[in-house]
C-alpha cells in the first residue's frame, strides 16, 4: 500500500506567534517550527499501516525551506521518503489554494492512501481533508480515531459528540486522524541517522503543473483585513453567595449563552 | 558544535522527558515506586542501545549519545537517569567489551531494547574506593562451575522485575599478596543468588537500588566475563567511561536547576516586583549557569577524547569532578530561591536537592577523582 501522509511544519505553540505587519501572513520566522502535533498522529498511524499491510511511506509536506527539519523528523519517526514542495509563488496560500497544490502533486507521486493530522494548530481550518478528497474524487473518511484496512477496503470510527459512527469506503482515499487514535513514537537515534541518508526530492511548482495564478496571497479567496494583539485578560467577575449563588451562575451561563 | 544527528536527539529525549516522565515521575519518586511504564517507554524509543552496535540490536551510536541523553534526561529526573545509565554503562557496556560471541548474542540485545536491565556488583557493604583491599567477595572453580560467595552493596538496577543479569567482581585467586579479581556473570534467579529489598535512600528514590548476597550461588565457567584475573582493570576503564556519563547526569540536574529557577523568578513576587528582577537573585542564577556551562564543556571534552581513542583519564576525571560539585551547588542556590517550596518534595527542585549529593559519592567520590587527577599530573604518594 503506497500511503502518503501530509505533514505541516507549524510554529510551536508553547512560543508567541504573530502575524506579520506588512501581508497579514502568519510571520513563521519568529518562532520555532515544529511539527503540527495532529500530523505526528497521522504519521504513526501511516507507519502502522506499514507494519501490518507492508508498503510505504511517503511524507509529504509544503512549505518553506526551513520545513526540512520537519520532514526529517516525520523520515526519522519511519517513512521511507518524502516529497518537498517548496516555491515562494506559494507563500500566503489558503486553504483552497493549499489543497489545489497538495492534491496536483499527489496526483504526480501517486497514493493508495492519503492521512493527515484533522487540523494544523495554526490555522485551524479543519478543511484541507475534506477539500483533498474532493479535489482528488476519492471517499474522505474524516476525524478517525480507528483505522482498519483490509484489502482495497478501508473502515474508519468517526468521532462525534455522540460517540463515533463507522464509515466505509475503498481505497484510494483520503483520512484524516484525531489524537486519540494512537500514541505517536518518539524517533530513535537509528531512525534519526537512517533519515538523513532518505530520499527527500523537492518541487517546485513548475515540477508538479501547479499553476501560478492559482495559488499564493494573491489568489486567496479569504483576506485577513485587519488584526490586533489579543487584549490582557480582564479580571473576573466576584459574585457573593448570598443564598441566591445557584441562580446567579445559571443568569452568567446563561448571558454567555452556555444555557 | 555537535552534529545534526546528536541535536535531533537531544531535541528528542529532551521532548519524551518532558512529556512522559515529568507529568508522572513526583508520584513514583514519593512512593519510591520503579516507573517500569517510563523505561519501557525509553526501550521502546531505543535509549538503552544507544551506544550498542546494530548487529546486537543497538542503535549503532556511541558513548556521547548515550551522555546527551542521559543529560535530557537528569534535567527533569535523576531517578530514570541513573537507570539508564546504570543499564548501558555498567550492565551492557562491559558485555559488549570484554564479553565471548556466545555472551554478546546472548545478554545483549535484551538489554539494548531495554526489556531487560543488567547491572555490575562491585562496591561491597566494607567499601568500594578500596576495591582491592575491601573485597571479600569470592568465586571459586568446583566441577567446572564458578561457586560465589559474598556480599556487594548499594547495586543499581539490580532488583527490578525485569532485571536479567549482574556482573560480579570476585576475587578468584592470588597473585602473591594481591588478590586476582575476575567478573562473573550472575543471572537473576540463580540459586544461592539473594537479593535483599530496597535500599531507602535520600534521593533517587524512583531507582532501584539493593543490597546483593551470594552463598554457594554456583554459575557455569563460561559466565567468566573477559579474562581471568582481569576483572579490576576492565572495571577502571568501565569507571572512566562511566565518569563521563555520571559527569553529564550530573550536567543535566545542574541544568534543571536553571531552568526552574529562571522560570521561578519570573513568577514569584516580593516587595513589588517579580524576584528575577533583583540582582541577589541574578546574580544567584548567573553563577549557577555558568557553573552549568563549564561543567557541560569538561564532560564534553572527555567525550571527544574517548570517542578519539585518545587518554581521557584526568579529563572524565575533572568532568565528574566539576559537574558533581555544579550539581550539588545548583541544587543548593535553586532551592534557596524556591525558598519554603524548594523544602516541598513535589517541587522538582526538592527532588534536585536530594538527587546532587550521591553525584559526589557514586561512580568515584570526588576525593577519588581529585587523587586521579594528581596521579595524572605525576605526583604519587
Amino acid at each position: 500500500m503506497n500511503i502518503v501522509v501530509c505533514v505541516k511544519q507549524v510554529p510551536d505553540t508553547a512560543t508567541e506567534r504573530k502575524l506579520r505587519s506588512d501581508d497579514k501572513t502568519l510571520d513563521r520566522d519568529a518562532a520555532d517550527g515544529v511539527v503540527n502535533e495532529l500530523d505526528e498522529y497521522a504519521v504513526e498511524e501511516a507507519l502502522r499501516l506499514k507494519e501490518a499491510h507492508g508498503g510505504e511511506v511517503t511524507v509529504l509536506s509544503m512549505g518553506p525551506a526551513k520545513a526540512t527539519e520537519t520532514i526529517r523528523k516525520a523520515l526519522a519517526m519511519g517513512a521511507d521518503k518524502a516529497v518537498h514542495l517548496s516555491d515562494d509563488a506559494l507563500r500566503g496560500s489558503d486553504a483552497l489554494s493549499t489543497s489545489y497544490a497538495l492534491a496536483e502533486t499527489l496526483k504526480k507521486i501517486g497514493f493508495d492512501l492519503v492521512i493527515l493530522g484533522s487540523e494544523s494548530t495554526d490555522a485551524r481550518t479543519g478543511v484541507l481533508a475534506a477539500m483533498l478528497a474532493e479535489r482528488l474524487g476519492t471517499p474522505q473518511l474524516t476525524l478517525a480515531n480507528k483505522v482498519e484496512v483490509d484489502g482495497s477496503a478501508i473502515a474508519i470510527q468517526r468521532v462525534t459528540d455522540y460517540g463515533y459512527d463507522k464509515v466505509e469506503a475503498s481505497l484510494p482515499a483520503v483520512v484524516s486522524v484525531v489524537e486519540k487514535i494512537n500514541e505517536p513514537r518518539y524517533p530513535s537515534f537509528k531512525g534519526i541517522m537512517a533519515a538523513k541518508k532518505k530520499p527527500v526530492e523537492t518541487l517546485a511548482i513548475g515540477d508538479a503543473e501547479i499553476s501560478a495564478d492559482q495559488v499564493g496571497l494573491a489568489s486567496a479567496w479569504s483576506e485577513v483585513v485587519d488584526f490586533a494583539a489579543a487584549p490582557p485578560r480582564a479580571a473576573g467577575t466576584v459574585v457573593k453567595d448570598e443564598g441566591d449563588g445557584g441562580v446567579k451562575a445559571a443568569e452568567f451561563l446563561a448571558s454567555k449563552k452556555f444555557v | 558544535m555537535l552534529g545534526d544527528e546528536y541535536i535531533e536527539l537531544r531535541k528528542t529525549v529532551e521532548a519524551f522527558a518532558r512529556e512522559v516522565v515529568a507529568p508522572v515521575i513526583g508520584d513514583y519518586y514519593e512512593r519510591c515506586e520503579f516507573p517500569y511504564d517510563i523505561v519501557r517507554k525509553m526501550g521502546a524509543m531505543g535509549l538503552f542501545g544507544l551506544p550498542v552496535p546494530e548487529e546486537y540490536g543497538g542503535m549503532g551510536g556511541d558513548y556521547f549519545a548515550l551522555c546527551l541523553a542521559l543529560e535530557e534526561l537528569a534535567r527533569v529526573d535523576s531517578s530514570v537517569a541513573i537507570t539508564l545509565e546504570a543499564a548501558v554503562s555498567l550492565g551492557a557496556m562491559p558485555i559488549l567489551r570484554f564479553g565471548t560471541a556466545e555472551q554478546k548474542e546472548h545478554w545483549l540485545p535484551k538489554l539494548a531494547s531495554g526489556e531487560m536491565l543488567g547491572a555490575f556488583g562491585l562496591t561491597e557493604p566494607g567499601g568500594g574506593t578500596d576495591v582491592p583491599g575491601g573485597m571479600r567477595t569470592t568465586a571459586v572453580l568446583d566441577g567446572g562451575e564458578w561457586v560465589i560467595d559474598g556480599t556487594k552493596a548499594f547495586i543499581t538496577n539490580s532488583g527490578t522485575d525485569i532485571t536479567g543479569v549482574v556482573g560480579v567482581a570476585a576475587i578468584t585467586g592470588r597473585n602473591g599478596a594481591k588478590p586476582e579479581i575476575s567478573t562473573i556473570l550472575v543471572p537473576s534467579g540463580t540459586p544461592g543468588f539473594t537479593v535483599s529489598k530496597k535500599y531507602s535512600k535520600v534521593g533517587w528514590s524512583a531507582s532501584d537500588t539493593r543490597e546483593l548476597s551470594f552463598s554457594g550461588c554456583r554459575v557455569p565457567e563460561e559466565n567468566l566475563l573477559g579474562e581471568r584475573g582481569r576483572g579490576y582493570a576492565q572495571f577502571l576503564q568501565t569507571l572512566d567511561e562511566g565518569r563521563v556519563a555520571i559527569a553529564a547526569l550530573s550536567v543535566g540536574l545542574a541544568q534543571g536547576c536553571v531552568d526552574e529557577s529562571v522560570r521561578y523568578v519570573g513568577e514569584r513576587t516580593a516587595f513589588g516586583n517579580a524576584i528575577g528582577r533583583y540582582q541577589a537573585i541574578q546574580f544567584k542564577i548567573a553563577d549557577m549557569e555558568a557553573r552549568v556551562h563549564t561543567a557541560r564543556l569538561a564532560y564534553y571534552h572527555a567525550a571527544e577524547r574517548m570517542l578519539a581513542g585518545l587518554p581521557f583519564k584526568k579529563e572524565a576525571a575533572i568532568a565528574k569532578l566539576v559537574s558533581s560539585n555544579a550539581a550539588m551547588d545548583n541544587a543548593r542556590d535553586a532551592t534557596q530561591i524556591f525558598g519554603g517550596y524548594g523544602f516541598m518534595n513535589e517541587f522538582p527542585v526538592g527532588r534536585f536537592y536530594r538527587d546532587a549529593k550521591i553525584l559526589e559519592i557514586g561512580e568515584g567520590t570526588s576525593e577519588v577523582q581529585r587523587m586521579l587527577i594528581a596521579r595524572e599530573l605525576g605526583l604519587g604518594a
